[in-house]
C-alpha cells in the first residue's frame, strides 16, 4: 500500500483514512466510462405537493374561490407569462430564484405531469414514479435500469444517494447505489489509532468482501459495508469542496452544496438523488403567499437557485440537469384545516444550462365540470405522461435508449425540455 | 458469558433484544415454551425499569439540564433505549416498538403544532408527576399484547394522532381525509382491499373527533407543563348522513353505516374501527408484519402461516397476545433455518450490542446520534408508512453508521473488555472464541474469521499482555458488531 496515510480523531473516536487518490486517475476511470461531463439531479418533493399553489393560474376565478384562505393573491404571483392555452401563470412568490432560471430560459415547467387513475396513496405513488409503471409498484427503478445499463465495471460512486433510504427510483438489479446522507461522518472509525487502526480496516474490508455464497441476504450486506469502505475517500474529496456562492441554511441546501462539490470534484458520479419533505400539507398551508407552504417554496427555490449560480460559476451548469417532481399533485379545493388533501395531476420542472425552458402543457381550468378536472372535478386530470418526460431524459440527456428501461416507447409528445 | 443455547438465544434476539449476561441464570433451564411463556406473561413481573434510571451497574442517562424524559423528546429517547436495555419484559418494549412502527408518529410535526415540550409530552408522558393523558408511547406499551381493536379506538382519540393525520381539524363541514384514508390503508386492511370512496367515507365518519386544550393551555414553550390536550367529541361537527363502504360493515352483511343522531354520531367510528378489526384482511396484513417482525424477512411469509395466524386473531376477537404466543411456539418460529433470518433494526442492532460487549459507564444518550445516521431515530418515522424495513435499513451510509457504533461502544468498553477476557485469552484463537461467546453473530464463513485470526495476528507474538488486550479485544468487538454478520437476528 502506497497510498499516504492520515489519521485523526473525531469525537474522541479515531478515524482512519487512507490517503486520497490523485483526482487524474478517477477522473480516467469516469471518462472510460463515460461518466463524466452530464450529471443528472433528481429532487423528490416528499408528500405529495400542492401543484396549484407553485405555478398559479392567478386569473382562474375558481382558483380563488375553491382556494378562499389559501390562495396566492394575484398580486403577488412571479409572472412566467401564458401558456399554450392562453391561461396566464405565476410562480409562488418565494420562488424568486427558480423566476431567476425561468427568465435565463434554463427552467421548463411541465404542466400536469401524472398518468390515468392517478393513486392517492402516498407510498403506491411514490413507488409508481420510481418504477415508472403505473401498474406496479414493486421491482426495480427506473434510474436503477439505467444504471444496469451502464457498461461494466460499474464504479460505485456511479449514482450517489444523499438519502438513508434507497428510493424505489434507484432500485436496481446488479448495482447498489450508496446512500450517503451526511457526507461529513462518512468515515471510518476504531477504538485504537496507528497501525492497529489500519490492521482493523483491512480486516474490516477483508470481511466485507466474503462473497457468503448461499446467503444472498448476507452477502447483500456486505456489500453495503464493502461499498462505504472503498468510497469513503472520493466522499471526503467531494465535502472539502468551498462553493462559489452561500447556500442557505436547512438539509435540503446542505444536500446540494454536497452534489455541486461531487460534481465539481469530478469524482465520477453521475445521478445524484435528493429528497426534501414536508408537503403532505392536509393542513395549516398558510393564506395571503406566506406560512408552511411559502416556506417550502423558499427552501426550494433559493436552495436550486444557489446550486444552479454555484454549478454556473463553476463553468459546468450546462453539464448540470436538475429534475423536480412529486408523487402527486393535490386536492383543488382546500379542505377545513386550511390546507388540501391527495389529488392527482402535478407539476414536474427540469433546469439547467442545457435545458429549453418555458411553459410546457396547459394548465387545468379550475371551474366544476371544465374536462381538464377529474375525480367529480375535485382533482387535476393528467396531461402529459410523467414516463414521457423521463424518455426524453434518457435518451436526450443520459444519452441512451429508453424503451428497454422505460418498458415501452413514451417518446411520442414528450414536452420539448432539451 | 451471553448465550444460553441456540434456540433461547434466537427467541431472546426476536421476542426481546438478545441475551445479556443477566439473562443466563433465568432462562437456562427452560424449554422453549416455558421461555415464551416467560416472555409473553409478563404482567407478573413489575414494570420497574423506570425506577432504575440513574443506577451506577447500568447504562447510564445523559442529564443536560434535568432529566425531563416527560417533556423533552430527547431524554424521551434516552428513557426508552434505556428501557429496551434493562426492562424485565423485553417483549413488552418489542412490541411497543412494532406498534410505533405500524401507527407511526413523529414527533417533528407534533412539535410545529403544539410546541416541542407538548409534543414530547404527547409521545412520552407517563402518567405520574404531571397531569394528563398518557404519551402514545404509553399507550403502546398498555396495548402492547392487548387488543387490537380496542387499540385502535385508543389511537383515533390519542392526541399525538389526532394532530399527525390532522383529525383535530376534521369537521362536517370540511372532512379531512387523512386519518380516513390511513386507518384503512395502513393500520388496517391495507391497499387492494378498498376504493378511493371508502376513505372519503371514513373521513366523514370521523367528522367531529377532534381535539381540545385544558382550561391552562396555552400553544407556546411557557405554558404550564401540567397543561395538556385530550380527545374530544364535537357532536355539532359531525356528518350525520349514511356512510357506505366497499366492504361490510356489520355481521349481517351491510355495508353502511345508518345515519345516526349528532348525540349518537361518535358511535359511527366505532361502528367503522369495529368493522377494520374484524376484518380478515386486517388479520392478514397484521400476520404479514408479524411474520417479518419475529419470523424471517428473507422467506416471503408462508400463506399456511398467514392464514394459521388470522385464525387465532379471528377467533381471539382480536386480542394480540394469544396472537404471539401462537407465533412464537409456531414450527415456523422454531425452525433452525430462520434463525439470523432478518434484518435487525437500528434500535435492535444498537441494544443488543451494548447488552452483549457492556454498558459501564456508558450513556444511552450516545446511541442517539447514530441511531439517526442508521435511519432511525426514535418518535421521528419518516411518514405514516413507518420505516423502510428489511433489506432498505442497509445502505453504505447507514451500514457505515452502525459501523462506526460498534467503535463508538468498543472504545467505551476497552477496559471492561480487556479485563473480563483477559483470564480466557491465553492465545489469539482463544481471545476470539471468548468474545465469539460474548457477541453472537450469524455464522462466520472461513474467509472473515480468516480476517479475525490475521487482525490478531498482527498484534505481534501473543502475550497476553494488557497493551494486547487492550488494543485487540476492542479492536475485536468493533470488527465483530460492525461485521454484516452481526447484522442479522
Amino acid at each position: 500500500m502506497d497510498l499516504s496515510r492520515r489519521l485523526f480523531i473525531r469525537n474522541g473516536v479515531a478515524t482512519v483514512s487512507l490517503g486520497i487518490a490523485a483526482p487524474s486517475f478517477l477522473t480516467a476511470i469516469a471518462e472510460a466510462q463515460g461518466i463524466r461531463t452530464r450529471n443528472l439531479v433528481v429532487v423528490y418533493l416528499g408528500g405529495g405537493n400542492d401543484a396549484l399553489n407553485t405555478l398559479i393560474s392567478y386569473r382562474d376565478a375558481a382558483y380563488y374561490s375553491r382556494r378562499p384562505s389559501i390562495a396566492v393573491p394575484a398580486g403577488q404571483v412571479l409572472q412566467v407569462g401564458s401558456d399554450a392555452a392562453g391561461q396566464p401563470l405565476g410562480l409562488h412568490p418565494r420562488l424568486g430564484g427558480l423566476l431567476n432560471i425561468f427568465n435565463e430560459g434554463r427552467l421548463a415547467l411541465v404542466q400536469r405531469a401524472g398518468y390515468a387513475n392517478s393513486s392517492r396513496s402516498h407510498f403506491e405513488a411514490g413507488d409508481i414514479w420510481g418504477t415508472a409503471n403505473p401498474q406496479s409498484s414493486t421491482g426495480s427503478g427506473w434510474l436503477g435500469r439505467y444504471l444496469d445499463a451502464l457498461p461494466r465495471p460499474l464504479d460505485a460512486l456511479a449514482a450517489w444517494n444523499t438519502t438513508a433510504e434507497t428510493p424505489r427510483a434507484l432500485i436496481s438489479g446488479t448495482s447498489g447505489v450508496p446512500a450517503i446522507p451526511n457526507a461529513g461522518t462518512y468515515t471510518y472509525a476504531s477504538p485504537n489509532r496507528g497501525a492497529a487502526a489500519l490492521q482493523e480496516r483491512t480486516a474490516a474490508q477483508t470481511m466485507a468482501s466474503n462473497p457468503a455464497s448461499g446467503r444472498p441476504h448476507l452477502a447483500f450486506v456486505n456489500s453495503t459495508a464493502r461499498g462505504a469502505i472503498e468510497t469513503l475517500d472520493r466522499v471526503a474529496l467531494a465535502t472539502s469542496y468551498t462553493p462559489t456562492v452561500a447556500y442557505p441554511d436547512g438539509g435540503f441546501a446542505d444536500a446540494l452544496q454536497t452534489v455541486a462539490g461531487a460534481i465539481v470534484r469530478g469524482i465520477g458520479s453521475r445521478v445524484f438523488w435528493l429528497q426534501t419533505g414536508g408537503y403532505d400539507t392536509h393542513a395549516g398551508q398558510g393564506g395571503g403567499g406566506g406560512g408552511a407552504y411559502a416556506n417550502l417554496m423558499g427552501a426550494l427555490g433559493d436552495g436550486l437557485w444557489a446550486f444552479y449560480s454555484d454549478v454556473r460559476n463553476q463553468g459546468l451548469a450546462g453539464d448540470t440537469t436538475v429534475i423536480v417532481f412529486s408523487e402527486f399533485g393535490r386536492r383543488i379545493s382546500e379542505n377545513g384545516s386550511a390546507g388540501t388533501d391527495h389529488g392527482a395531476g402535478g407539476l414536474m420542472m427540469v433546469l439547467g444550462g442545457s435545458v429549453r425552458g418555458g411553459l410546457h402543457g396547459t394548465a387545468a381550468s379550475l371551474a366544476p365540470g371544465h374536462p381538464t378536472l377529474e375525480n367529480n372535478s375535485g382533482d387535476v386530470r393528467y396531461e402529459t405522461d410523467f414516463r414521457s418526460v423521463y424518455a426524453r431524459l434518457l435518451e436526450q440527456w443520459l444519452g441512451v435508449s429508453s424503451v428497454p428501461i422505460l418498458g415501452g416507447d413514451f417518446r411520442a409528445g414528450a414536452p420539448a425540455i432539451f | 458469558m451471553a448465550t444460553v443455547n441456540p434456540e433461547i438465544d434466537h427467541l431472546l434476539r426476536r421476542a426481546g433484544f438478545g441475551v445479556s449476561a443477566l439473562d443466563v441464570d433465568i432462562y437456562r433451564d427452560m424449554s422453549h415454551t416455558r421461555a415464551v411463556d416467560y416472555l409473553v406473561d409478563y404482567d407478573g413481573r413489575p414494570d420497574d425499569v423506570d425506577e432504575r434510571l440513574g443506577r451506577p451497574d447500568h447504562a447510564l442517562i445523559a442529564t443536560r439540564d434535568l432529566f425531563a424524559p416527560d417533556i423533552d423528546i430527547e431524554d424521551a429517547r434516552q428513557r426508552w433505549i434505556f428501557r429496551m436495555i434493562h426492562s424485565r419484559r423485553p417483549l413488552q418494549e418489542k412490541m411497543a416498538m412494532f406498534w410505533h412502527n405500524h401507527f407511526a408518529t413523529a414527533y417533528s410535526k407534533l412539535a410545529v403544532d403544539s410546541g416541542e415540550r407538548q409534543a414530547a409530552k404527547m409521545l412520552a408522558h407517563k402518567p405520574g408527576a404531571l397531569r394528563g393523558p398518557q404519551g402514545q408511547i404509553e399507550l403502546f406499551r398498555q396495548y402492547a399484547l392487548g387488543n387490537f381493536r380496542d387499540l385502535l379506538i385508543q389511537v383515533a382519540q390519542d392526541p399525538a394522532m389526532l394532530i399527525w393525520l390532522d383529525g383535530k381539524s376534521n369537521t362536517k363541514a370540511r372532512p379531512q381525509e387523512n386519518f380516513g384514508r390511513e386507518i384503512i390503508e395502513l393500520f388496517t386492511i391495507g391497499v387492494g382491499n378498498y376504493v378511493e370512496s371508502d376513505v372519503y367515507a371514513a373521513a366523514r365518519v370521523f367528522t367531529g373527533w377532534n381535539l381540545r386544550g385544558s382550561a391552562d393551555y396555552r400553544q407556546d414553550e411557557y405554558g404550564d407543563l401540567n397543561a395538556y390536550q385530550e380527545f374530544v367529541y364535537h357532536a355539532d361537527q359531525h356528518d350525520t348522513g349514511d356512510k357506505t363502504f366497499s366492504f361490510p360493515i356489520n355481521t349481517s352483511g351491510s355495508r353502511t353505516i345508518a345515519s345516526r343522531s349528532e348525540s349518537a354520531g361518535m358511535y359511527d367510528g366505532i361502528e367503522l374501527i369495529t368493522a377494520l378489526a374484524i376484518h380478515p384482511e386486517t388479520g392478514r396484513r397484521l400476520a404479514r408484519k408479524f411474520w417479518n417482525f419475529f419470523i424471517s424477512e428473507i422467506h416471503a411469509p408462508d400463506p399456511a402461516f398467514v392464514e394459521s395466524v388470522t385464525a387465532v386473531y379471528l377467533q381471539s376477537r382480536t386480542e394480540i397476545r394469544p396472537v404471539i404466543r401462537h407465533i412464537l411456539t409456531s414450527p415456523w418460529f422454531t425452525n433452525p433455518a430462520m434463525q439470523f433470518a432478518r434484518y435487525s433494526w437500528p434500535a435492535e442492532y444498537v441494544v443488543r450490542s451494548i447488552r452483549e460487549v457492556g454498558w459501564q459507564n456508558f450513556s444511552v444518550d450516545r446511541a442517539r446520534s447514530p441511531m439517526a445516521a442508521m435511519g432511525q431515530q426514535l418518535f421521528e418515522p419518516p411518514n405514516v408508512g413507518g420505516w423502510p424495513l428489511g433489506a432498505a435499513w442497509f445502505s453504505t451510509g447507514t451500514m457505515l453508521a452502525r459501523t462506526n457504533f460498534a467503535a463508538t461502544l468498543a472504545t467505551s468498553q476497552k477496559a471492561f473488555l480487556a479485563a473480563t477476557v483477559a483470564p480466557l485469552a491465553q492465545s489469539p484463537q482463544a481471545l476470539l472464541d471468548a468474545l465469539l461467546v460474548r457477541v453472537t453473530t450469524a455464522p462466520l464463513d472461513s474467509a472473515p474469521r480468516q480476517a479475525l485470526m490475521s487482525y490478531l495476528a498482527a498484534a505481534g507474538s501473543w502475550t497476553g499482555s494488557d497493551e494486547q488486550l487492550n488494543t485487540r479485544a476492542a479492536g475485536l468487538a468493533r470488527l465483530l458488531v460492525g461485521s454484516a454478520e452481526y447484522q442479522l437476528v
